[in-house]
């Protein structure tokens, strides 16, 4: 009897926490393979943890509102590049450009949040296909207006941003001022590396609103509609609405985001720099021991700093071992889409699972 | 005390349902700090008075009801559940309406936390609102200590055991200052002896502060521990209101069962017990969810008709579910002495069983798919009829002609009102969709076959025929019939003879010509010594 | 009147109006020069090179598994099978059907685990379904690297390792269902008879084993699994069997697109190739739990003919290319439509 109570309970810590602990595995072996030295790792890892948090956090709403992974946060992504495309187009720099961007997004973030957020309420239980096929469609719509009406029916001036041809965005656009503005505005170097202090700091206020969030009304209903929508529909929550708005929040921080990431990188590639914005940031999360159904302000460091140290390694681990740095380049791949299907593939079955326990549990006392 | 105006006062409530009247002329009241018992069989109408007590929606959808409800003198006619809670009534429920992964205050007070104002609350609006757990928390405590139970607020809802989660759905009811009506429906039913019985004390003392409370079981024993008066409801009708000291448990329960039996011509004239036995049931436990079965055992004699009765809950589906391997079951079964295994739903059809689930459109019909399909598909699957071998066996057509030609075959025999045999299982009324799954059972050729509710939610003129269909069956074919019904009438109309079960075990087995007051007493758990005798020895 | 309103409530407005984009496509193609002949052909050979992944759709929804968005396993399968015929230096006729015959086994065997997976999951299945296909393509890029080829067409010459990503089929077996008895009429008019066929006879097979008793038990299965289960069906065999059969489709499937197309495309070849077969399916008229041969061959139809006519009568019309974005939002936009409608009964 204890000797099965043990083994539920060793199965249980590893359900909970087997994605985590395989990572710090894997990257124990990777990073002496690839020979970087400790300094650049550090460096690396810091800038990234500046780079992807916030777009990380995008996630964390829904999955408290019990709608699972949002990979429909690449809308709120769309609508920051649209906003970094007509910040540059008017010629605006610096930080401040970053806060119109910003301003910008928000409108067209929300509105993008409540289409999606009415999408999935018509699509309860299957979520998360839903927003990630809605992701894809959206991205048509997206290149319909940067390609075709930009520059037609929206007025750009900026020569420098759209094709030769007279209308559409050129494939990619120069940030120049905005690059890093953000990151080097209270600047700071410890060691050689380069810290960005105020993201952090703006990193900071976002978790002190997440963490405050969850003790609002708002937030406490979402944890409610989170676990049984018919109950909280019985307590007199309004459960769509409720919906509705984490998909907007989520949204809108994505958004924001993703201005955050641009400009740390300080190149928009029109059409391709959202393409990966879900899957990573959905494969860090979940690689920082959170699920489908849970996830926490720990889980987002985590994730982000074992994800992206394994992205950096793995490359040159790739080359180490196998003689090509391609073979890493692939791997980092399949890790992202892996740890993706195998969390998703561990919490369905956690669910069978618990079904079937609570089911046993009731059988108890017939075997009489 | 009894001068004072009724709390509730329920005046000649009238309610139909599709032209079917299922409420007449329903009057009661409810004087504060009063427990009611309300009782009545499946079908007497609690569930609907219910209803229109807490304004649901179904009620106004199906066109409202007559009379008038009047809760301290005014009428009201509540749009929603919610109207009535605002009003002060509540109702805890059979199911528990609690969210797991809260904590006992967090249910007690959900969607009705104690907020504090800050500054986003003035631009963003009250849904900003920050949470006063400390000040929630007092108020969950209150409301427990005042069940008298020892829970702590603070525990999470799915660490709790059953009785607890329904102290903490009843903690939730009673910590409004408003309530003063509580509905509690089967409040035991889920509970251990000795829950009960702190839930009974539970209740004294909320009654003591002046709530009035309704409470609905099966179980008449705790009616009579609680109860200060007794609303016997049958066939939409109050048929008699008593004072709990002026009755007894027998009285009641032979006025819930209802009519005696006259002009019924009982089946089981020509029953002869000597026959052989056929399906032999030992020790059957199934866990189906709502219908537990403990442990079950009887026997079936070739050529019969037996019934199962017994009230909603008790378990009675649970049995031929069980048997046909249709939910997680143990014990033994055997038919023409050999063992059937069980979890297998193929092993019983293979031995030669079939089965009318109860559960029409989730279980016994492809909806989507046309009638010849769901007369003919459980004979296809289970005994390969209705195939064509193809290249020496290997490959099993579907003959369509002979599935066409059957289904017209039971489409004329049972008189299956349909445009023709493609036509959509979905598109038939209930009565014939009932019929089609006979069909379907009777295509396998079973020599027993399981029948579960038959006559539920269709109307008066199928059910006879549906009935009518059933007995002749039995009588041409000489098919056993075991037949699982709610309605205790139906079953004395037709079996030859009928187990009650009771809190998963069969309370007893009675001919059909025992008295109302016999079966009445099987049905609410009060076997005597006699009784257990004759189901021991059956 | 009514009998409209009820064409249009069966056929549903996505549909209505995709038929009515491709009719306009090919009644403005004239006008701005585009020869219809030419579309015509066109058309008809994509239809040939998608149709077998499109059917490959049919069996997992019937069986209630939804929309195979895994079907990248079964491509994978098919692209060992073409692999391994080239390296075995098959060519022609015998190198297609080798390319078949080799690819079964690996389909059979990564169905068989697909589907004991997806019993696992049930409810869960779609997004399942795309991560497994996503990390089992980016899985198998490592692979193409790594498996030891060696025949000069597939591996890269000059000190690269591994396959290259694109492979030429044409020493091989390129255009062998397409020429087969192809009716050729005037200079721009070609009907691949050999492929139309081939798509035949595969509809036929799926036609066939729907009117088996497993075929019909697998309906039963997706209409209402309880029934089934009641009835004595091991409902876990029946689904089974349908991805099985869906991922043994989408091997063969690609096969007969890549001799039509030329090429055998690895890497990140597969990744969305599942969707086009998912959006053609669902333009057909089918939903997430009922999909039938009917509705892949007009979905079909309808996809590929507007994906054939949008880039050359549009860019023709208003020089420049859409055709990208019409995709995508054709696709993308029929699929979330049929996830958005509740077609299970709620129980």
């Amino acid at each position: 009897m204890t000797r099965k109570t043990f083994r539920q309970s060793l199965s249980r810590f590893w359900v909970g926490n087997a994605v985590p602990v395989m990572f710090v595995v894997l990257i124990a072996f990777a990073i002496p393979l690839s020979r970087f030295s400790a300094n650049y790792l550090v460096g690396e890892v810091i800038t990234r943890l500046g780079r992807d948090s916030f777009l990380v956090f995008s996630l964390l709403i829904p999955i408290m509102a019990g709608m699972g992974l949002n990979f429909g946060m690449v809308l709120g992504a769309m609508a920051g590049q649209i906003g970094i495309i007509l910040v540059t187009n008017w010629g605006m720099t610096g930080v401040g450009g970053l806060f119109v961007a910003m301003a910008v997004g928000t409108p067209l973030a929300i509105l993008l949040g409540w289409a999606a957020g009415i999408v999935m309420n018509h699509a309860k239980g299957r979520e998360m296909v839903t927003s990630l096929i809605l992701g894809y469609f959206i991205n048509g719509v997206y290149q319909l207006v940067v390609l075709y009406i930009m520059g037609k029916i929206i007025p750009i001036s900026n020569s420098a941003i759209v094709l030769s041809r007279g209308y559409g965005i050129r494939n990619a656009i120069d940030l120049k001022t905005m690059r890093q503005s953000l990151d080097r505005l209270i600047p700071l170097k410890i060691d050689g590396i380069q810290i960005p202090v105020a993201t952090f700091v703006v990193i900071a206020l976002l978790c002190l609103f997440i963490w405050w969030f969850g003790k609002t009304k708002l937030g406490h209903d979402m944890r409610a509609v989170g676990q049984d929508m018919k109950v909280a529909e019985e307590a007199g929550i309004k459960v769509e609405r409720t919906r509705i708005i984490a998909i907007i929040i989520s949204t809108v921080l994505a958004c924001y985001g993703q201005i955050i990431f641009l400009q740390n990188i300080g190149t928009l590639n029109t059409y391709n720099s959202h393409d990966q914005t879900a899957t990573f940031a959905v494969a860090a999360l979940l690689i920082g021991g959170a699920s489908v159904a849970r996830a926490s302000i720990p889980n987002v460091f985590i994730g982000v700093i074992l994800f992206h140290t394994m992205f950096v390694v793995s490359p040159t681990a790739g080359k180490q071992l196998m003689g090509s740095a391609m073979i890493g380049e692939y791997f980092r791949v399949f890790v992202s889409y892996g740890v993706i299907a195998l969390s998703i593939v561990l919490y369905a079955w956690k669910r069978v699972k618990e079904r079937e326990q609570s089911r046993s549990s009731l059988r108890g006392d017939q075997d009489l | 005390m009894s001068e004072q105006e009724p709390l509730l006062e329920l005046k000649g409530i009238t309610k139909e349902y599709y032209g079917n009247r299922v409420l007449t002329d329903v009057c009661f009241n409810l004087r504060r700090g009063e427990i009611l018992g309300l009782v009545g069989e499946n079908g007497a109408g609690k569930s609907t008075l219910m209803n229109i007590l807490f304004g649901m929606s179904v009620i106004s959808e199906t066109g409202g009801y007559n009379g008038e409800v009047c809760l301290e003198g005014t009428t009201v006619n509540f749009q929603s559940p919610f109207d009535a809670l605002a009003a002060g009534i509540g109702m805890v429920h059979q199911e528990f309406s609690l969210i797991p992964g809260f904590t006992a205050t967090e249910n007690i007070l959900l969607n009705g936390e104690v907020l504090h104002d800050n500054i986003v609350t003035k631009v963003f609006g009250p849904r900003m609102k920050t949470l006063d757990f400390p000040a929630m928390r007092a108020i969950a405590k209150n409301s427990i200590d005042l069940l008298g139970v020892n829970i702590s607020p603070d525990t999470l809802v799915a660490e709790m055991p059953v009785g607890h989660k329904q102290f903490t759905e009843l903690a939730r009811e009673i910590h409004r200052p408003e309530m003063k009506v509580l509905v509690l429906d089967e409040p035991t039913a889920v509970l251990t002896e000795s829950e009960a019985q702190v839930l009974l004390t539970s209740l004294r003392r909320l009654a003591d502060t002046g709530i009035g409370i309704i409470f609905i079981t099966h179980r008449l024993q705790e009616i009579f521990d609680v109860c200060n008066r007794i609303v016997i409801l049958r066939d939409g009708k109050v048929v008699r209101e008593v004072a709990t000291t002026d009755t007894t448990m027998p009285q009641v329960a032979e006025l819930m069962v209802g009519r005696d039996l006259s002009g019924h011509a009982a089946a089981s004239t020509e029953y002869d017990a000597a026959t052989e036995t056929i399906l032999a049931v030992e020790h059957l436990w199934v866990d189906m969810p709502g219908e537990t079965v403990r442990d079950v055992s009887f026997d079936v004699h070739k050529g019969e008709v037996f019934g199962i009765g017994g009230l909603a809950g008790q378990g009675k589906l649970g049995i031929p579910n069980g048997i046909m391997g249709l939910y997680a079951a143990g014990g033994k079964v055997r038919l023409h002495d050999k063992d059937v295994p069980l979890n297998e739903p193929a092993a019983p059809l293979a031995a030669g069983m079939a089965f009318v689930s109860e559960d029409r459109r989730g279980v016994g019909l492809l909806l989507e798919e046309a009638l010849d399909w769901n007369i003919a598909f459980t004979a296809m699957q289970a005994q390969n009829k209705f195939m064509r071998p193809l290249l020496g066996g290997l490959i099993k057509w579907r003959d369509d002609r002979a599935i066409r030609d059957l289904a017209q075959k039971y489409v004329k025999a049972l008189d299956i009102k349909c445009t023709d045999t493609n036509q959509p299982a979905q598109e038939l009324s209930g009565g014939n969709q009932q019929k089609v799954c006979l069909a379907k059972a009777f295509a396998v050729e079973p020599d027993v076959l399981f029948v579960s509710e038959p006559t539920r939610g269709i109307d008066v003129g199928a059910k006879s025929l549906v009935l009518d269909a059933l007995r002749s069956y039995n009588r041409d074919k000489g098919t056993t019939i075991v037949m699982i019904s709610s309605e205790l009438e139906e079953l004395r109309s037709i079996c030859d003879r009928i187990a009650i079960v009771d809190e998963g075990r069969i309370a007893g087995i009675l001919p059909p010509t025992a008295s109302a007051k016999d079966f009445g007493l099987l049905m609410i758990g009060r076997r005597t010594h006699e009784q257990e005798a004759v189901n021991n020895h059956d | 009147m009514t009998s409209i309103r009820t064409l249009i409530d069966k056929a549903g407005w996505p549909r209505i109006i995709i038929a009515l984009l491709l009719l306009s496509l090919f009644l403005a193609a004239p006008a701005v020069g585009v020869r219809v002949d030419q579309s015509l052909t066109d058309t008809i050979v994509r239809f040939g090179m998608n149709g077998v992944l499109v059917l490959g759709m049919i069996p997992m929804v019937q069986t209630g598994c939804g929309l195979n968005f895994g079907l990248p396993l079964g491509i994978i399968a098919g692209l060992l099978g073409a692999t391994l015929s080239i390296e075995f230096g098959l060519t022609g006729a015998g190198g297609f059907f080798g390319a078949i015959g080799l690819a079964l086994p690996f389909a059979v065997l990564l169905g068989w685990g697909y589907g004991l997976l997806l019993n696992r999951v049930k409810g869960d299945e779609m997004m399942i379904a795309t991560y497994v296909g996503f990390s089992s393509v980016s899985f198998m890029c490592m692979m193409w690297m790594l498996l030891p080829y060696h025949s000069p067409t597939m591996v890269w010459g000059y000190g690269g390792t591994g396959l290259r990503t694109t492979i030429s089929l044409e020493r091989f077996w390129v255009h062998i269902l397409d020429d087969f008895l192809a009716i050729r009429i005037g200079q721009n008019f070609m009907f691949p008879t050999g492929m139309i066929l081939f798509f035949a006879l595969m509809a036929f097979v799926m036609w066939a084993f729907f009117h088996t008793k497993t075929g019909t038990a697998m309906t039963a299965v997706g209409s209402n699994p309880e029934y089934a289960r009641a009835s004595g069906v091991s409902v876990d065999r029946m689904r089974t069997i349908s991805v099985i059969m869906s991922t043994v489709y989408g091997a063969i499937g690609i096969l007969v697109y890549q001799q039509s197309f030329g090429f055998v495309q690895l890497y990140n070849g597969p990744f969305f190739m599942a969707l086009p077969a998912v959006a053609a399916i669902l333009i057909g008229g089918a939903s997430v739990n009922k999909a039938n041969i009917t509705n892949a061959i007009i979905g079909t139809v309808l996809f590929q003919g507007i994906l054939t006519m949008t880039p050359s009568v549009i860019n023709s019309a208003i020089q420049s290319d859409l055709s990208e974005v019409v995709r995508i939002i054709v696709s993308d936009g029929m699929i979330v439509y049929a996830l958005t409608r509740s077609t299970r009964k709620s129980r």
